[in-house]
């Protein structure tokens, strides 16, 4: 099996400040991975660095063997809920639709098959009712839900998600990982999120960004790792519901 | 009517409604890009430039006598070189663009006001520039409107997904290998071309509330692209319409009945329609 991210030796800074160094991950093919870390600590950046829109300053990254630019073609991105015109005039079809570029021919109108495969994407999702409504007047859910289907629609082997339930209800978001583990039945996922303790209930592996980036299997997240990443003043919650396999790990923690 | 019998005797009223059915027609397409894209300014910009462009051809025709130069050619080549000037800079220079768009703005203007005072004779044509002459329209004129038409419809035929797409989530878009920044040019200058076909009916100064104004109160009733062009273009068609008819027997300027009328309108339904 091929890994789907590798990166060696990764270092990226803005104007010499550095905000990732030695990033050393492999993740293989079909994993589920959830990058956490304090605001700022390039959670975000790590992301855009595996789409190939930001350049490592020294070290390498690849994304299916190849540069991250090469292989777009089979990434599925999902960004932070974007700040839309509350009139721009597209129905969820036509905002799945644009998913399909790079895959549909470059001129004229969407083929058939764009269609189908753009169906099946809101299918998947479990919005295909909501195809010919207008984008803006779908609840957050739903529109986190089209854009997931966008990302869908290129038929992508890697799926990468930027804070996908940032602004969400905690029992939308558990719908939300409940879906995301149906996908990841066939992609891989890789996401970003600032709540971990939710998370870590769904999830194979943790990448935690901070002072340095280190990966763990979601089973050996301990409270003492959720200190060393946030600081000591961290407080972790227990979710015992959503934890049932790894609670115990989970007690809650304070130093 | 009076307009209504004077349009079947005086061929000059009836192209100038058919002018202002041709131009509608790219006004509801392109202007409902400009609208979602957030461009309206740049629009400005390369509507003032045209001034540069039929100053220089008034010009070359009195003083050297280049009398087959069409003013309508000077204006599509001023508002690209505007078009290409604003985005070039902003997206290169690292400049803001309202400023950038300020510049160009102001030097098309300046350009064009400094050909015309060099022009010896009667400056009658600087007010039918500025704000527009609708009778004047020749059936010339005509034939270089409907090319124009032809070349912005077809573009927007062949790459409205693209151009959707990059005005929607240009990262997005990117990311699928849209090359974002040619089809930012690519509107921009449909955005150039459409601008010189309203100057020809309402004039370089009140072109932006004819490209903006109906596509915006399109947006309010329509929920797909295709729905707010085909809603702009019907509401082009009847605002140039009734400007020029209500105009006509009071002897009035159509360009500024139109656009009273556009502003009107507008209100009317945003008031209408708010939420």
């Amino acid at each position: 099996m091929m890994d789907a991210i590798v990166c060696r030796n990764l270092l990226f800074g803005y104007d010499a400040k550095p905000v990732l160094w030695n990033v050393n991950i492999t993740i293989p093919e079909g994993d589920f991975v959830c990058i956490v870390g304090p605001n700022g600590s390039g959670k975000t950046t790590l992301l855009k660095i595996a789409l190939g829109l930001l350049k490592p300053t020294s070290g390498t990254i690849e994304v299916f063997g190849q540069r991250p630019e090469r292989s777009r073609g089979r990434i599925g991105y999902v960004p932070q809920h974007p700040q839309l015109d509350p009139l721009f005039p597209v129905s969820a079809m036509d905002v799945v639709l644009m998913g399909r570029l790079g895959r549909a021919r470059s001129w004229g109108a969407w083929g058939s098959s764009d269609r189908e495969q753009a169906v099946r994407a809101l299918d998947e999702v479990g919005i295909a009712d909501k195809a010919g409504h207008h984008f803006n007047s779908l609840s957050g859910g739903q529109k986190q839900r089209v854009l997931i289907a966008r990302a869908l629609a290129g038929e992508p082997d890697l799926l990468l998600l930027d804070e996908p339930t940032a602004g969400l209800d905690a029992h939308i978001e558990e719908g939300f990982y409940r879906l995301l583990q149906e996908l990841n039945q066939r992609l891989t996922i890789m996401l970003v999120s600032h709540d971990l303790g939710f998370v870590s209930g769904f999830v194979r592996t943790v990448v935690c960004v901070g002072k340095e980036v280190v990966v763990h299997p979601t089973s050996a997240i301990t409270g003492q790792v959720i200190a060393d990443l946030y600081g000591s003043d961290m407080r972790l919650v227990r979710h015992d519901h959503r934890c049932s396999h790894d609670g115990q790990d989970q007690n809650g923690h304070e130093s | 009517m009076i307009f209504w019998e004077a349009l079947t005797t005086h061929s000059f009223l009836q192209y100038a409604l058919l002018a202002g059915l041709l131009v509608s027609i790219p006004c509801g397409v392109v202007g409902s890009f400009v609208v979602i894209r957030r461009i309206s300014y740049i629009a400005g910009g390369i509507a003032h430039s045209v001034l540069a462009g039929l100053g220089i051809v008034h010009y070359l025709q009195v003083v050297h006598g280049m009398e087959g130069l069409s003013p309508l050619g000077g204006a599509v080549i001023a508002a690209l070189i505007a078009a290409l000037v604003i985005g070039w800079v902003s997206l290169n220079l690292k400049q803001r663009e309202d400023t950038v768009i300020g510049a160009v703005w102001a030097m098309g203007m300046a350009t064009g006001i400094l050909f015309i005072s060099m022009t010896p004779g009667y400056t009658t044509d600087l007010m039918s520039y500025l704000f527009g002459n609708i009778l004047m329209v020749t059936s010339r004129d005509l034939w270089l409107i409907a090319g124009l038409d032809v070349i912005v419809l077809v573009t927007v035929a062949l790459f409205h997904k693209q151009l959707l797409a990059v005005c929607f989530d240009g990262e997005f878009a990117g990311l699928r290998g849209v090359h974002v920044q040619r089809f930012y040019f690519l509107l921009l200058g449909l955005t150039a071309l459409t601008v010189v076909l309203l100057v020809s009916v309402v004039g370089i100064i009140l072109v932006i509330a004819l490209l903006t104004l109906p596509a915006a109160m399109a947006n309010l009733f329509a929920r797909r692209l295709w729905q707010m062009m085909l809603l702009a273009t019907v509401t082009c068609i009847v605002l140039t319409t009734s400007g020029l008819a209500l105009s006509y027997a009071p002897d009035l300027p159509a360009g500024a009945v139109t656009i009273l009328l556009t502003g009107a309108a507008y209100f009317l339904t945003a008031l209408v329609r708010r939420r």
